[in-house]
């Protein structure tokens, strides 16, 4: 699979600068085209693996509702060109602060700035990080069978053995990008929890099964996804997900580390691993392994009702539907960590080799 | 035209409306009506005496066969155990029924009569009114008024009974819009004046270039209800025609809501076609110059129309007309009576249609006034009134209030009790009138401006009943409207229903509310109208500042983006300026601009006050005056209303 490259974002900048002056000259009020963010607007594609977008457009004309909007688009965008020509970054943080200064024009919360940030990705058809924007928070944490090779701010090479962190692990970089790989491992293990991760590590799960554990505490972020999918990609290993057993888990963390998320619907071609299996715990495993549950809440039905009705990489899935209709009809939900009932190491000694042996009991 | 009003009649005509409406069940006089009746009472007991005594005269002169004996022999035992009581005697005891309860009233209402009596001489005789008001001020609480006209004059032998005889004058048998209509007013202010300073009442008056001036002095005896003539001269005077009247009273001046001085300039509002000269106690000249050419049209005399009469008047009537037959009488001395209405009439009365008019019986009367009720008779004609029309009053209003927006209607004629009447109302919005406070509401009939009693007046009542917040306005119950908002209301009529005879305040009739009801709702419609494009103005304009306020960001941030230096910034920003002006139109001008009202006259304007409309309700208890006895709350003590005595 061909990934894009993205250097050419300065450019792209000025030309899109050159045509909205174009426009003003020519006294025709100025037009922003910009992809929709939201699973309306995104389709599975089942050849590439992953969500597509549909290529619906909000057309933002200046006006009096969008002026606003209008301006702060163009302030932002001329900060990224700023950002890049002095080879700086700004957090997400950093640009809500930076657009103090511009006085009336400015956010008044992150939310509003960090959607101007997303508009302009989707508009360039850029990755944030490309315009010099990072988010807020890193990617996952990574321990296993993986030697990472990255540059330092002095462009040494660095070799990074994520087999010896101690009781640490290596930290996903906000761009990663420049990083190359070496490893031996089987296959890459996504685990939800940090305190799953955690036990894991302890008990070197990595090594007794020859893989890569990377902690996505919770929605895992745009750079461990990059990261997962690089790997994945590059090094041509399976990709494995294990979470707790409620549509959060399998809507939110799963189907966005898999194919994407509708609110990146212009990027998941970068940012999914369309390779990911998903092995637990699903709702059949709640019933085989007579798992302690909850009951479902409100607001876990309205999202696997949304889920069935709204969400195309389910309406591809049979066995997801059939999963999440199982979990309606159980109205139950169960942790990953519910497995502690069996004892401590239980998931390391007896469920994860009998789920990674039992392709049958995976989804897709 | 002039002739001698039998008390009795006045009085009737007077008391029918009172009865007429205390029985209205919409009016809401609970509180008053203990007093209405008392009112009431003290009228019939003088009217039934003037009914008696007329009755004896008549059984001495004619032989009463028209009247049933029993009463006559009631009337005979009644009149022995009482008093013979003038009217003008009864008056002298309830000054306050007509609008002379206090010394500031008593100024008021003698320069009303007297500019009313003007202007209608003036406008009888169709000439364009110039009046001059002069009120000097003599010292304790005496006061000397003279108001001159350029009116036709008075005929000489006619002068005492006009000034100085009460009920007496051309007005109340004529059904025709004027400003006096009882006969009362001018002679009361007479009287007022004799008993309160002593003095007799000087009149000058000349009917033409030809003629010599009169100069009349004039008391009325109070006993007789006769003019006492003190001296009668000839003079000189300049004038072509005209008449003069000048009275010394006891009263007192308060500038302010109720005063004379807002009587006048009210008075101006509405009667365009008037030059006024006022010069005030305190020796300060105002002229309210006419506006308008064009004298109001002539209003037409019309004949009573059937559905207002009632058994006293049709009585009347049938005694003094001059036709043969009944069938005929209906025909010639009603309006809308054809030949088929009349016999409809007096079949279902079971009246033989060739009897004598002369010869029906009460009882006959009585089942014809029935009768009639059940026939159907087209309303009255309405060219017997003279609207002053939307034009003058928007052009009144103009004058007396710099706003930004201004509405009137007239309603189209419409009939109560079988009086033709029109409605006509204005409003004015916004400008420089206070935000905060209740509507003002300005009432006037036949061009009198209402003053007093805003309270007890149909108008107020149904300017507090509509709902004006439909119309965007907010308004507290019970109240009117609150903002900044003034409400002027008209009518026009052959006979005001006042609530009393000081013609202060409107009667609630139903077909009169409807009518002030739909010409506020009209006003409120075209209003809510103008309050909402203004909005949508103000909005609009909030946009465009939106949209230009982000205009210099656009521009700068191309600007470092493609590193443009200043004068293409400022190309894109003026472009961007034309781009929204061509996108959103021209934006029309709501700005409240104080000096495009060309017909505002500073001179003219209404002091409003935080109160609103119902100040002077307020003002009269403030000064201890005796209002409430005019409206008969404290029943049989007369004098409460002269304190100031």
């Amino acid at each position: 699979m061909k990934v894009r490259k993205m250097n050419d974002v300065h450019p792209k900048i000025k030309e899109f600068a050159e045509k909205i002056k174009g426009n003003i000259l020519a006294s025709r009020a100025p037009v922003l085209e910009i992809p929709i963010r939201s699973l309306n607007n995104v389709e599975f594609n089942r050849q590439k693996g992953h969500f597509t977008i549909k290529g619906k457009l909000k057309k933002r004309a200046l006006a009096a509702s969008t002026s606003r909007s209008f301006a702060q688009t163009l302030r932002m965008l001329s900060l990224a060109k700023q950002l890049i020509e002095s080879n700086d970054i700004a957090t997400k943080r950093d640009a809500y602060y930076t657009a103090y200064n511009w006085l009336e024009a400015g956010f008044k919360s992150q939310q509003e700035s960090d959607e101007i940030m997303d508009d302009i990705e989707a508009m360039l058809f850029t990755l944030r990080e490309k315009l010099g924007f990072i988010p807020d928070e890193k990617g996952g944490d990574v321990v296993g069978k993986l030697i990472v090779v990255d540059e330092d701010e002095d462009k040494n090479i660095v070799r990074i053995d994520c087999s010896k962190m101690g009781t640490g692990a290596f930290s996903v970089p906000n761009s990663v990008e420049q990083l190359k790989f070496e490893t031996k491992a089987k296959f890459v293990l996504a685990v939800e929890t940090s305190g799953m991760f955690q036990r894991l590590v302890k008990h070197k799960f990595w090594d007794t099964a020859q893989c890569i554990l990377i902690s996505l505490s919770g929605v895992p972020t745009r750079a461990a996804r990059r990261f997962v999918r690089r790997l994945s990609d590059e090094m041509n290993l399976p990709v494995y997900v294990f979470t707790d057993g409620d549509p959060y888990g399998w809507l939110n963390i799963y189907r966005t580390l898999k194919v994407g998320s509708g609110n990146a619907a212009h990027l998941n071609e970068f940012f999914c691993a369309p390779r990911s299996q998903y092995i637990g715990v699903t709702a059949q495993d709640i019933v085989d392994f007579d798992l302690p549950t909850h009951p479902l809440k409100e607001v876990d039905i309205k999202r696997i009702q949304d889920g069935l009705k709204n969400d195309p990489f389910v309406h591809a899935h049979k066995d997801w539907q059939h999963n999440l209709k199982l979990l309606l009809k159980l109205k139950k939900r169960a942790e990953q960590q519910a497995l502690a009932k069996h004892g401590l190491n239980y998931v390391i000694t007896n469920y994860l080799p009998k789920k990674l042996k039992d392709q049958k009991t995976w989804l897709s | 035209m002039s002739e001698d009003i039998t008390v009795d009649s006045a009085l009737k005509k007077e008391l029918q409306s009172k009865l007429s409406f205390a029985e209205k069940p919409g009016a809401k006089e609970s509180q008053g009506s203990e007093a209405t009746q008392t009112r009431e009472t003290q009228l019939s007991q003088v009217s039934q005496e003037a009914v008696e005594k007329k009755e004896q005269k008549q059984q001495k002169q004619k032989k009463p066969k028209s009247i049933k004996p029993d009463e006559v022999t009631a009337a005979e035992r009644l009149s022995k155990g009482q008093r013979d009581i003038s009217v003008a005697e009864f008056f002298e005891k309830n000054r306050h029924l007509l609008g002379f309860d206090n010394k500031r009233k008593a100024l008021l209402t003698t320069v009303k009569e007297a500019m009313d009596n003007a202007l209608d001489a003036c406008e009888e005789a169709e000439a364009l009114p110039e009046i001059y008001v002069e009120i000097i001020n003599m010292g304790q609480d005496r006061f000397r008024i003279i108001i001159e006209d350029n009116g036709p004059g008075i005929v000489k032998k006619n002068i005492p009974f006009v000034f100085a005889k009460l009920l007496y004058g051309s007005k109340f048998h004529s059904l025709r819009q004027n400003r006096g209509q009882q006969g009362i007013g001018i002679s009361a202010a007479v009287l007022y004046a004799q008993l309160t300073s002593g003095r007799p009442t000087r009149i000058t008056s000349k009917i033409g270039a030809n003629h010599s001036a009169h100069y009349y002095e004039l008391r009325i005896n109070t006993l007789k209800n006769e003019p006492e003539i003190i001296k009668d001269e000839v003079k000189e005077w300049d004038k072509p025609h005209g008449t003069r009247i000048e009275l010394d009273l006891e009263a007192s001046y308060y500038k302010g809501a109720q005063s004379v001085d807002e009587y006048i300039k009210q008075t101006a509002i509405v009667n365009p076609h008037a030059t006024i000269v006022y010069v005030t106690p305190d020796g300060e000249q105002r002229i309210y110059a006419r506006a308008s050419e064009d004298l109001p049209k002539q209003p037409k005399a019309i004949k009573p129309h059937p559905y207002g009469v009632e058994l006293g008047i049709l009585m009347k009537m049938l005694s003094s007309t001059p036709q043969k037959t009944v069938s005929r009488f209906l025909c010639s001395d009603f309006s809308r009576v054809t030949s088929k209405t009349a016999n409809e009439i007096l079949e279902k009365a079971s009246v033989e249609p060739g009897s004598k008019p002369k010869k029906l019986t009460r009882d006959d009367a009585e089942r014809i006034i029935n009768a009639i009720r059940s026939v159907k008779i087209m309303a009255p004609p309405s060219d017997c009134i003279s609207p002053i029309s939307e034009e003058l009053v928007e052009k009144g209003l103009k004058k007396e209030i710099n706003a930004e927006f201004y509405a009137v209607v007239s309603r189209p004629p419409s009939v109560y009790r079988g009086y033709p009447f029109v409605i006509e109302a204005g409003l004015a919005y916004g400008g420089n009138m206070p935000k905060d406070t209740s509507a003002s509401v300005l009432r006037f009939a036949n061009r009198i401006p209402l003053l007093y009693q805003a309270g007890s007046c149909s108008f107020t009542k149904t300017v507090i009943a509509t709902d004006w917040r439909n119309y965007g306005l907010s308004q507290p119950r019970g109240s009117p409207p609150v903002g900044p908002l003034l409400v002027l209301v008209h009518i026009a009529s052959v006979w005001v229903p006042y609530t009393s005879e000081a013609k202060e305040a409107i009667a609630s009739y139903p077909e009169i509310i409807k009518e002030v009801k739909l010409a506020m709702q009209e006003l409120g419609r075209k209003l809510s109208r103008y309050i909402s494009k203004k909005r949508s103005v103000q909005d609009e304009i909030k946009k465009r500042g939106y949209i230009e306020k982000y205009i210099p960001h656009i521009a700068l941030a191309i600007d470092e983006m493609l590193e443009l230096g200043e004068p293409v910034r400022i190309q894109i920003e003026e472009r961007l300026k034309e781009i929204l002006e061509k996108k959103r139109g021209k934006i029309e001008s709501i700005e409240f601009d104080e000096n495009a009202n060309k017909d505002y006259d500073e001179e003219f304007a209404v002091k409003r006050t935080a109160a609103g409309i119902l100040d002077d309700d307020y003002l009269d208890e403030e000064q201890g005056s005796g209002k409430q006895s005019s409206e008969g709350k404290k029943p049989g003590n007369e004098n409460e209303g002269e304190k100031d005595e």
